[in-house]
């Protein structure tokens, strides 16, 4: 889409857009080159030696188990967090949706943890299980199930998905809820007078109306686990125990930063880089097809 | 309500009021510890009555910061850089983002499809993907443990850009003929025509980003490394870092209520805007 009516200066609009370019410039393109540069570095961790080695940074990386490990930590706590966290928000959209009294009190509830910031978030709830003194990890153990997220890989990996869906409730129900709204009355009117009831509309109307929503959702819920939740882990397990909590942001930072492997860390950087632009355009295919058939 | 289901109604209140309780359950417990002494809220179970030390507890961590294993600044210090940062970060990505939406709507100029293609790209380039060179070009640049070092390299803003790229066409071309026939130049067409329109549109964005601001971690872990300089989230961490033992959990429960307050309140007050800005800013 084109303005008609333009206005005309040689320098003008070089100056307006200065500022964000300067910035786009120095922080993330120049940085973002650093960063393939140097994943074709290799480097002691003083700086004072280097070699080019092409690709032989991510030749090791993708030969090295532990980084294979990392993966598959992401995806399996991507998944848990983006299944669950849906599965829950949808729920709580649902019945938002349908009951009269009290919707906006529940609301306005409901939104609060948006505003939470993650490093809250994280301890907040390593407090709740923190094996010692935590009043949950008490409950549990009350009922029979001995709960210590500091030696036990699965109970740490838990913490962090409960952790990291707690947070990301409110985004996926304000979506949902506004996917619900948008649905036109009649339709679900018609089916109830055609004798369907609430799961029966639930499922043949509803759920597929709002697919484009879930999986706006999906992909939103994938790229948070995989690059927000550092503060979640950094803030509680800190990738253990071991290994078991090490998601890929994570080890980039630890290594990067702690381990003082740079041509690793940039190594892996240049791959993340690479799932954010796949996820990118994934989502944006999904923008233009929403804009297509709506 | 397409029909009266009274049982279905009432399991729709359970299941709402279960959700609320899981958000609302964990903050409680927060807050009963922050106002315990540091023994009480070390016990195991922790009672979930509300203690004595509310004033004491509230007080000592505003004040007085925390000194001994950890040191950390007070934490009216903390939230004052919080603050700080939050608004620079917020005003500062819808300024240069409504600039150049401006220029990029209102303009045709040699390069305008280069520099919103560089806009959008930023997208695809998140802080946790170019930690290492970023922290060196900030640091090449001195500018490190300093407000300029935690805020500026964060406000380029493609999604603010987008939106009032959005919003600037929608807006009808016979404003900017009858301006420019007014005699009108560019930038008071801005100020007095483009501004008082958006203004919905700035203060959702503005919920958005300074919520953003306020929650970030990763980038001042890096950045700011003087105590003085900390945010109140990095405050946080430092605080638990002392180990198990150490840790004064009713301080860190009163910090950690501090820290969620401004926010909490800035999502809750301005609840119409931050669901607008929220739902806009991702379509």
């Amino acid at each position: 889409m084109e303005k008609r009516a333009r206005f005309t200066s040689k320098w003008l609009p070089y100056l307006l857009v200065a500022p964000q370019i300067i910035i786009t410039l120095l922080f993330f393109f120049w940085p973002a080159i650093q960063a393939l540069y140097q994943s074709m570095l290799l480097q002691d961790a003083f700086g004072g030696y280097s070699e080019f080695v092409w690709l032989d940074n991510f030749k090791a990386l993708f030969g090295d188990p532990t980084y294979l490990e990392s993966f598959r930590t992401t995806a399996l706590f991507s998944a848990l967090v983006a299944f669950f966290g849906l599965a829950v928000s949808l729920l709580l959209a649902v019945f938002a949706d349908r009951v009269r009294r009290g919707a906006s009190l529940y609301k306005t509830f409901l939104i609060w943890p948006y505003a939470v910031s993650p490093v809250v978030v994280g301890v907040l709830w390593m407090f709740l299980l923190s094996p010692s003194l935590g009043i949950l990890s008490h409950v549990l153990t009350w009922l029979g199930l001995p709960w210590d997220y500091m030696v036990n890989g699965t109970h740490a990996m838990i913490l962090i998905v409960v952790a990291a869906i707690w947070k990301q409730i409110s985004y996926n129900f304000l979506f949902f809820l506004a996917g619900l709204q948008s649905i036109p009355k009649s339709l679900i009117e018609a089916a109830a007078i055609d004798g369907a009831g609430p799961v029966k509309r639930f499922f043949t109307i509803v759920f597929p109306l709002i697919s484009p929503t879930t999986f706006f959702l999906f992909v939103v819920n994938v790229v948070y686990a995989f690059f927000d939740t550092f503060v979640i882990v950094d803030a509680t397990t800190h990738g253990g125990p071991g290994k078991d909590t090490e998601i890929l942001v994570y080890k980039v930072f630890s290594d990067g930063f702690k381990g003082g492997d740079l041509g690793s860390s940039a190594a892996q950087s240049v791959v993340l880089m690479v799932v954010v632009i796949l996820l990118t355009v994934v989502q944006f295919k999904y923008v233009e097809k929403k804009v297509q058939y709506a | 309500m397409i029909e009266r289901r009274p049982l279905l109604d009432f399991f729709s209140h359970v299941v709402l009021v279960l959700g609320v309780l899981t958000v609302v359950f964990p903050l409680y417990v927060a807050f009963v510890a922050s106002t315990q002494t540091a023994e009480q809220s070390a016990l195991s179970p922790l009672s979930l009555v509300p203690g004595s030390e509310f004033v004491n507890n509230y007080s000592a961590v505003l004040f007085k910061g925390a000194a001994g294993q950890v040191t950390a600044p007070p934490v009216l210090h903390m939230l004052w850089v919080s603050l700080a940062t939050a608004l620079i970060i917020a005003i500062g990505k819808i300024s240069i983002s409504m600039l150049s939406a401006f220029a990029i709507v209102y303009f045709r100029f040699p390069g305008r499809g280069l520099f919103f293609w560089m806009i959008f790209v930023t997208l695809m380039l998140p802080v946790e993907v170019r930690i290492t060179p970023t922290y060196q070009v900030v640091s090449d640049l001195g500018m490190l443990n300093s407000y300029a070092g935690l805020s500026i390299p964060l406000i380029a803003s493609a999604t603010a850009t987008f939106l009032f790229r959005q919003f600037f066409l929608t807006v009808p071309d016979e404003l900017a003929e009858a301006a420019r026939i007014d005699g009108a130049g560019p930038l008071r067409f801005l100020k007095d025509v483009l501004w008082p329109l958006s203004r919905t549109n700035v203060i959702a964005l503005f919920v958005i980003m300074f919520i953003y601001g306020w929650n970030q971690y990763l980038w001042p872990l890096m950045i700011a490394t003087e105590p003085g300089m900390y945010p109140i989230g990095i405050g946080i961490k430092t605080l638990i870092s002392g180990g198990d033992s150490a840790v004064e959990w009713n301080l860190v429960m009163a910090t950690m209520i501090l820290a969620m307050l401004p926010p909490g309140l800035v999502v809750v007050v301005m609840q119409k805007w931050f669901v607008k800005g929220l739902v806009d800013s991702e379509k």
